[in-house]
């Protein structure tokens, strides 16, 4: 036991109180790493001896082993299953993480990106062989500009990160064709730390505007940080407190006004696809994550898809490739020159997420425009029944109505000894992924709940029944049971700290010692 | 909607709960000028069967590769995926999680993601990996950066048989980061001279392995030339399978390497989702872009995973992170796993033998085709050869046949006067059928 567990010894009893001999308990089977199942010579793989032919490697050949285990194909199928059944996710239960877009993953998608048609594609088959797939892109791209009213967009970028680059890479390449040097970003205090990451990797410099009372963009503050070197505003609408911006045409206009543009993190888009569009609010260029918006699976974190629309103004500096249709079909513009000479360049191999975008159109198809906005409408009513059945036991941070998710911040804790993480690791052994902990960081302890459109009434009012329950088991001093959760999982609290101070980044066999890290 | 389980008695409900009369009255902090208030011009909400068959239209449009006798790599190579992969990545568990944020409940994907981090440092010959990168050319891209922060220099020299795209990422990305990179031009025969080239300012060489042409390099004098400057050696590999036959990058000394993990794992799916590989030194790693799963113990003593050295990232650094990204491709890292589990060290090895040896056979029967010539004396799974007259309508002709002949050069670089260059790539999955049509194919086009 180590000294950290030692320290907490009080709270780390129930280990001996289910102690079995083989570690495992009942459903929760212990699993140790591959590499200690090797089996010299084993393999899961049946494949045939190559033929005899001379080697063409020069003296390349490679002579020491690698030090991959051998295991058969039962072992490798049940050993990744019972680590399958040590992760929470949507298929099990609510997973109100905010800003992270939780919901339902429909099957359907998964079946439809598996078409040969689609998933046994080569990137560069001849384009008269890839026709559909080329459509499929030109189709998902209309569907992305009706949805937001914008003329164009990039397909290209890999998540919402990478789209949030190449929108700010699309604003520097506009300003060099203006002639103009300048060289920051207004990034509002709330915002995803990508944002200011990305605006600092696109050669910017990051200035930060406070927020108002209301958890809205300060307008005067924003405006005056206004000046002939600030090259775009880049903001979250609606925003990461989960509420709209209200006074986001006259952001518009005043960026609009010195010149600058406006870049939007669509990460929230799901909130208002269907209901509002973008470009009608002044909006220069935008990513849309269709990991959340449009439910491709997150995947345990990827991959994603973050296609970036663009105004008229911008459309020109878009990364390539592009798909056009002529009278010849479909084909991709490759290459910075001709039509496409103001082109970003590359922004990653080849023509985008296709895997996301079959799943991602499937998700639209299904919905329509009706359900596209009956799903925000409904993920909007999910988060206000949330803050009305929870708003006098948590504190909410800003008045409703709020959009598809709501904030509350730890100020009805605060007496109680009870914190954000340990009311978060207490849900865990009620059986709900927590909602995202302490962001954003404009407010104290922030807990940001997104239940999202696929939840029904009843899991809510259960979800409810239960938060109201641990408020109160807070409010009644049983703090420590808080400090001892989550005691039912597959791992109780771990080291975070002993990981980060000397990393084991990897296994390494017993006789070879890591290198310390410098 | 069958996704949508609120029904209107539930809305009613939930509206009278909230004390809003309308769901529309939600919506009041949206400017009434930029509300919406009919449906879009995009068709109605459709049931499973209308769209599986729209969808499954588009998907016959196409001709999948495996419906033909394919030789395309570039980049992206068509492997066989065995069956489990495929049902261990789409258990619920796995598709439908996010970041392992709460590490309690997400031990199965930190698990994981430990493995995939342990088995591409051993393939790749390096101490340590990350939990992979959106694809090969980001991962590339941000090894540059990586490089000019550890050097405190700014120029980049790409070795001229670089994947075109893998060039084209970086100089996106070094034009608006300050970085100065030196392209280099393609060249499919005569072996390059970078060690020369390598001065006191230069913080990286990107040097590919097996090159985009399908030379077999020794990187060793290279690697031993850029740190007798101070400068790091970044190797790309865009054919992972390689790995199994080849020298590691590691064992040739390089600093990074930066790879495309498609090749295990991971359906063509057209150019993505892939997999970016990133592998370094340990005492770089707090200078590494992306997320890193690390190993420790509960408060029980039990070993278990969490996310780490999170301090290099961009939800705590901001605006001074290594990278802006967020979270990658986790289930393609995992795609990768489960395939190289299950291959362990006899099937990779065997696999990249397979590759190898089917590669040469189709090599050595080709360059014996009038007027063809073999331009890579040395290759793994992919070669280039030089027909007697333009590429690229000789694979259009043959695609119409059911042939995927390979890559014309001008593809890569359209105007660099390599039209008669094909690149071909041969894997376990071409039969003797597919190379005897190709070969027949080639002669008959070629006469």
């Amino acid at each position: 036991m180590s000294e950290w567990s030692k320290a907490l010894g009080g709270f780390a009893h129930s280990g001996a109180e289910s102690a079995t001999i083989s570690g495992n308990r009942g459903l929760q089977i212990e699993e140790p790493l591959l590499f200690d199942q090797d089996m010299a010579g084993r393999s899961g793989v049946d494949l045939p001896s190559p033929p005899d032919v001379t080697e063409r490697l020069g003296a390349l050949r490679r002579e020491r082993p690698i030090g991959l285990p051998g295991l058969s194909e039962p072992q490798v199928v049940r050993h990744f299953t019972r680590l399958s059944q040590k992760n929470y996710a949507i298929d099990s239960g609510l997973y109100p993480l905010g800003s992270c877009t939780m919901k339902h993953n429909p099957r359907l998608n998964e079946k439809l990106a598996r078409l040969p048609g689609f998933a046994d594609l080569h990137p560069l088959q001849p384009l008269a062989t890839v026709q559909g797939a080329l459509e499929l892109i030109d189709t998902l791209a209309h569907w992305l500009k009706v949805l937001t009213g914008m003329p164009a967009v990039a397909l290209s970028p890999a998540a919402g990160a990478h789209g949030e680059l190449c929108g700010l890479m699309c604003i520097r390449a506009a300003l060099d064709a203006r002639g103009e040097k300048r060289t920051r970003v207004l990034v509002p205090e709330s915002a995803h730390g990508t944002n200011p990451a990305t605006a600092a990797l696109s050669g910017f410099t990051v200035d930060a505007i406070p927020a108002n009372e209301r958890g809205r963009v300060d307008l005067a503050a924003m405006r005056a940080k206004l000046g002939p070197d600030v090259a775009a505003i880049m903001i979250t609408n609606p925003n990461t407190c989960g509420l709209f911006e209200n006074e986001i045409i006259a952001i518009a206009e005043a960026v609009h006004g010195i010149g600058g543009y406006f870049y939007c993190d669509g990460a929230n888009f799901n909130a208002i696809v269907g209901r509002v569009r973008p470009a009608d609010l002044g909006i220069d260029c935008m990513h849309i994550n269709l990991h959340k918006t449009f439910s491709t699976p997150h995947g345990g974190g990827g991959p994603g898809a973050g296609p970036v629309v663009l105004a008229a103004r911008l459309a020109p500096f878009a990364p390539l490739p592009w798909v056009v249709h002529d009278r010849q079909g479909f084909r991709l513009v490759e290459l910075s020159d001709g039509e496409a000479g103001h082109a970003l360049g590359r922004l990653k191999t080849f023509h985008g997420q296709i895997g996301m975008f079959v799943r991602a159109l499937a998700y639209m198809m299904s919905h329509g425009s009706d359900g596209l906005r009956q799903a925000s409408s409904d993920a909007v009513l999910n988060a206000n029944y949330l803050l009305a059945r929870l708003g006098d036991v948590l504190a909410p941070s800003f008045p409703g109505p709020c959009m598809h998710e709501v904030l509350f911040d730890d100020r009805s804790l605060r007496d109680t000894g009870v914190t954000t993480l340990d009311l978060a690791k207490a849900l865990i052994d009620e059986g709900y992924h927590p909602m995202t902990m302490y962001f954003p960081l404009v407010v104290h302890g922030a807990m940001l709940i997104e239940p999202t459109e696929t939840e029904s009434k009843e899991t809510l009012d259960r979800f409810v029944t239960v938060m109201r329950g641990l408020v109160a088991k807070a409010e009644a001093k049983e703090g420590a049971a808080f400090g001892a959760a989550p005691r039912f999982t597959p791992r109780r609290r771990l080291d975070e700290t002993a990981a980060a101070r000397k990393p084991v980044l990897r296994w390494r066999p017993a006789a070879e010692p890591s290198k310390a890290a410098e | 909607m069958r996704y949508l389980p609120l029904t209107e008695a539930d809305r009613a409900a939930m509206l009278a709960e909230i004390g809003a009369p309308s769901i529309d009255a939600l919506f009041a902090d949206v400017p009434p000028a930029a509300q919406v208030k009919g449906l879009f011009d995009l068709p109605r909400a459709m049931g499973e069967i209308e769209v599986e068959r729209a969808l499954s239209r588009l998907a016959a449009k196409n001709l999948p590769a495996g419906a033909a006798a394919s030789f395309l790599g570039c980049g992206a190579y068509r492997h066989h995926i065995p069956a489990s992969v495929d049902h261990l990545i789409q258990r619920g568990e796995f598709l439908t999680s996010y970041t392992p944020y709460q590490p309690e409940i997400s031990q199965g994907t930190l698990q994981a993601l430990f493995e995939f981090q342990t088995q591409v440092a051993l393939i790749t010959g390096m101490d340590v990996a990350n939990a992979s990168m959106y694809d090969g050319a980001t991962s590339c891209a941000e090894a540059v950066m990586m490089a000019n922060r550890l050097t405190h220099r700014k120029k980049a020299i790409l070795a001229g048989d670089l994947h075109p795209h893998y060039r084209d990422t970086a100089l996106t990305y070094a034009r608006f980061a300050g970085a100065d990179i030196a392209t280099r031009s393609p060249h499919p025969d005569v072996p390059e001279d970078i060690a020369s080239l390598v001065s006191e300012d230069v913080s990286c060489v990107v040097v590919q392995n097996p090159g985009v042409f399908g030379h077999v390099y020794d990187l060793a004098p290279l690697a031993e030339a850029c740190h007798r400057q101070g400068a790091l050696l970044i190797v790309v590999v865009t054919e992972v399978v390689s790995l199994g036959l080849v020298k590691s990058p590691g064992e040739m000394d390089a600093d990074i390497v930066a790879a495309e993990g498609q090749s295990l794992g991971n359906a063509l799916s057209f150019g993505g989702p892939y997999v970016g590989l990133f592998a370094t030194r340990e005492k770089f790693v707090r200078q590494m872009p992306g997320r890193l799963a690390g190993e420790t113990r509960d408060v029980e003593g039990r070993r278990g995973w969490v996310l780490t050295l999170s301090t290099r990232e961009q939800h705590i650094r901001r605006e001074k992170a290594t990278s802006n990204i967020c979270t990658n491709s986790g289930l393609c890292a995992l795609a990768f796993t489960i395939h190289l589990a299950l291959l362990g060290e006899a099937g990779f090895t065997r696999l990249a033998a397979i590759n190898h040896a089917r590669a040469v056979g189709v090599a050595e029967q080709a360059a014996a085709l009038p007027g063809v010539q073999l331009l890579t004396p040395t290759f793994f799974n992919e070669f280039t050869l030089r027909l007697p007259r333009a590429a690229a309508p000789a694979v259009d002709a043959l695609a119409a046949r059911g042939v995927l002949a390979g890559v014309p050069a001008s593809r890569l670089w359209p105007s660099a006067g390599l039209d008669n260059l094909l690149i071909v790539a041969v894997t376990e999955l071409n039969t003797d059928e597919d190379a005897a049509a190709l070969i027949a194919g080639l002669r008959e086009v070629l006469r």
